[in-house]
């Protein structure tokens, strides 16, 4: 068994005399530190008797030693010479931590720095939807082809791929309102207004918004993610020397797959959630699904159908435009992808929601009831 | 408690006997056999592709060979059952990897206290400020690298605070992969000189991977040659120079080889102790 490292030390005229002994290494230290501090004036540290020493070891001596300006270091081996030597000069400029600052200051400091990045964020994410604009605009002007191949890429991701999940969800969710639905109406013995809740709110809200929710954490986040790795690896930066737009070849068709695909998947959402009311209709209330589609043409005003195609595509477009923007924004490292994925999906379902609760008051207000 | 390594004990820190490592149809490794000496800087080299990085991740256990042993200080990490000795072998080596791999939440000093608090957790924090800044004066890092995060250093201070956190249980044994690797060639000189002057130091055994002519003159000690899924030599640079394998033949009297050679010998150096 190694020894520890030890000292012991008998009192001089001029000082204590310590001698250490022992293993003076980083595993075998224990509580010698300590225990040498308390020692009183040193004139001399004796490391003749000492096993084996490493940096550690030697820093403690040197510390000793300059916290005793009068202390000598006698009877170091070669090797122990060579990390006193190294370690010798003076290490206080040395910082380990940042200069600390009063909480209330930092405290001020991080609400400002957050209200200032909240406030560039939205001029940035306003400045790049209006730079995607233009290049729409340029590119139709130079009657550019658009990238076609690119664009139906990302609807297999975006559209295709989502298909089954969006399904399920969309189907369990209509199950779910009409059987919750019902459980209230039946009090009312109106158990067939059921049709009425799962058709209308499937149509109007909860198809498209349940969708753009899915949209925003699959493919939003996906577009974040790629884009702010093409950034970090300079793909970005290597497109852009070359004369390719990334606007044009990134950005567009992302924005594009997502705006096109956003009416087709909340439609699809819609008749899945139907699906599923109906399934509970004929199976909880008996209700047969000839009964059930035929109600629901009798309800279901073409209004609510026009409301949905036109609230989807804004939905995708900053669906699109958040993502993109987000992975834009990522520079210097990988941490930063994660954070910047996390506030694509943030900002777009958060924007989703608040512009949908606009769009419910528009409608409303101009006789879609 | 079993008993600790004791590395200055040993005459050869790492020996690999018959390694084989094989990735589905890829045989990257086969009946490898090398020796470190304890104290001596070995280089590896070999090209591209010739398995130098898998070499030491077999030897560090990141990589479980398909056949054959590794041994480290007398033990193999795989027959190791016991947690306790496993961490008494690991705190023996500091790896420093080619991109560093600092961990980018932490500050350079945190950087190097992660090593020290996981294996010495009782280490009071002044102490352990001071390790941190010792560490960071030792690799030649500025003053105010310690409070920086990863991502405010430059490409050789990355490198330079990699070898800190290597560094920061003293271990015995260093692994390097490819530590001059992005460097500009003033900065990888400094740093095949800090590699040097550290080993000189602390006694260590350098287990180093390379690309670069210049490191291998300047500071390694051996050099194996990495090729046909094998070490197919090891030996000090004159010694492999006077061996007719065309690769290394190839590689010592290219137009680099010869240039670094040229180099190295106006300047003087020994490229042995």
């Amino acid at each position: 068994m190694a020894a520890w490292a030890d000292f012991e030390h008998s009192d001089g005229a001029d000082g204590a005399e310590v001698r250490f002994s022992g293993r003076l290494t980083l595993a075998r230290l224990g509580d010698l530190p300590a225990r040498l501090e308390e020692v009183g004036p040193i004139s001399t540290l004796d490391l003749s008797q000492i096993q084996r020493i490493d940096t550690v070891g030697a820093w403690i001596v040197t510390r000793a030693a300059a916290q005793h300006p009068a202390a000598r270091i006698v009877g170091a081996s070669d090797e122990a010479q060579r990390l006193l030597d190294a370690l010798a000069s003076d290490k206080s400029e040395y910082r380990v931590h940042a200069d600390r600052r009063p909480v209330w200051v930092r405290m001020l400091e991080q609400l400002g720095t957050s209200s200032v990045a909240i406030w560039d964020e939205l001029i940035g994410i306003i400045g790049f939807f209006g730079a995607m604009l233009v290049a729409v605009f340029t590119q139709i002007r130079a009657r550019r082809r658009l990238r076609w191949n690119a664009i139906v890429t990302r609807f297999q991701t975006v559209g295709v791929d989502a298909l089954p999940i969006i399904g399920l969800m969309s189907f369990l969710i209509g199950i779910v309102i009409a059987q919750q639905g019902a459980v209230q109406l039946e009090q009312f013995g109106l158990e067939v207004f059921t049709i009425n809740l799962v058709g209308r709110a499937s149509i109007r809200e909860l198809g498209l918004l349940m969708t753009a929710i899915m949209v925003a954490g699959r493919s939003g986040s996906a577009f974040a993610a790629q884009i702010g790795t093409m950034k970090l690896t300079e793909e970005v930066d290597a497109m852009r020397t070359i004369g390719v737009s990334p606007m044009e070849a990134i950005v567009l068709p992302r924005v594009a797959a997502s705006t096109l695909l956003m009416p087709l998947l909340g439609f699809y959402a819609s008749i899945c959630a139907i699906i599923g009311g109906g399934v509970f209709a004929w199976v909880g209330l008996e209700i047969p699904p000839l009964t059930y589609i035929q109600r629901l043409r009798e309800i279901i005003p073409m209004t609510d159908f026009w409301a949905m195609l036109i609230k989807a595509p804004v939905f995708g477009v900053l669906i699109g435009v958040t993502g993109c923007y987000s992975g834009m924004q990522v520079r210097q490292n990988a941490e930063e992808v994660g954070r910047r994925t996390t506030a694509a999906v943030v900002a777009a379902i958060f924007l989703v929601i608040v512009l949908d609760a606009f769009f419910a008051v528009f409608f409303s207000s101009i006789g879609w009831n | 408690m079993a008993e600790f390594i004791q590395p200055e004990n040993f005459d050869v820190a790492i020996r690999v006997n018959g390694l084989v490592n094989r990735f589905g149809d890829a045989v990257v490794h086969d009946n490898l056999d090398l020796e470190v000496h304890s104290g001596e800087i070995l280089g590896v080299v070999g090209g591209s592709g010739t398995g130098k990085s898998v070499l030491m991740r077999s030897i560090i256990g990141l990589q479980t060979p398909t056949a054959g042993e590794v041994e480290v200080y007398g033990k193999t990490l795989d027959t190791i059952a016991d947690e306790e000795e496993s961490r008494d072998l690991r705190r023996r080596w500091g790896v420093m990897f080619q991109g560093g791999a600092l961990f980018s939440t932490l500050t350079v000093a945190e950087n190097i206290q992660v090593p020290l608090r996981e294996y010495y957790p009782r280490l009071d924090q002044k102490l352990l400020d001071e390790i941190a800044a010792y560490k960071v004066a030792m690799v030649g890092l500025p003053p105010d690298a310690g409070p920086k995060y990863p991502a405010e250093l430059s490409g050789g201070m990355v490198k330079r605070a990699g070898l800190a956190r290597a560094l920061a249980l003293d271990p015995a044994l260093l692994f390097l992969d490819e530590p001059t690797a992005g460097l500009d060639p003033i900065g990888a000189a400094k740093f095949d000189e800090l590699i040097r002057e550290l080993a000189d130091t602390m006694g260590l055994t350098v287990f180093l991977i390379t690309h670069d002519l210049d490191t291998l003159y300047a500071t390694c000690d051996r050099v194996a040659v990495l090729a046909e899924k094998r070490v197919i030599a090891v030996g000090t640079i004159p010694e492999l120079l006077a061996t007719e394998h065309p690769w290394i033949q190839d590689y010592f009297n290219g137009p680099r080889g010869r240039s670094a050679a040229d180099c190295h010998e106006a300047h003087g150096a020994a490229p042995e102790r």
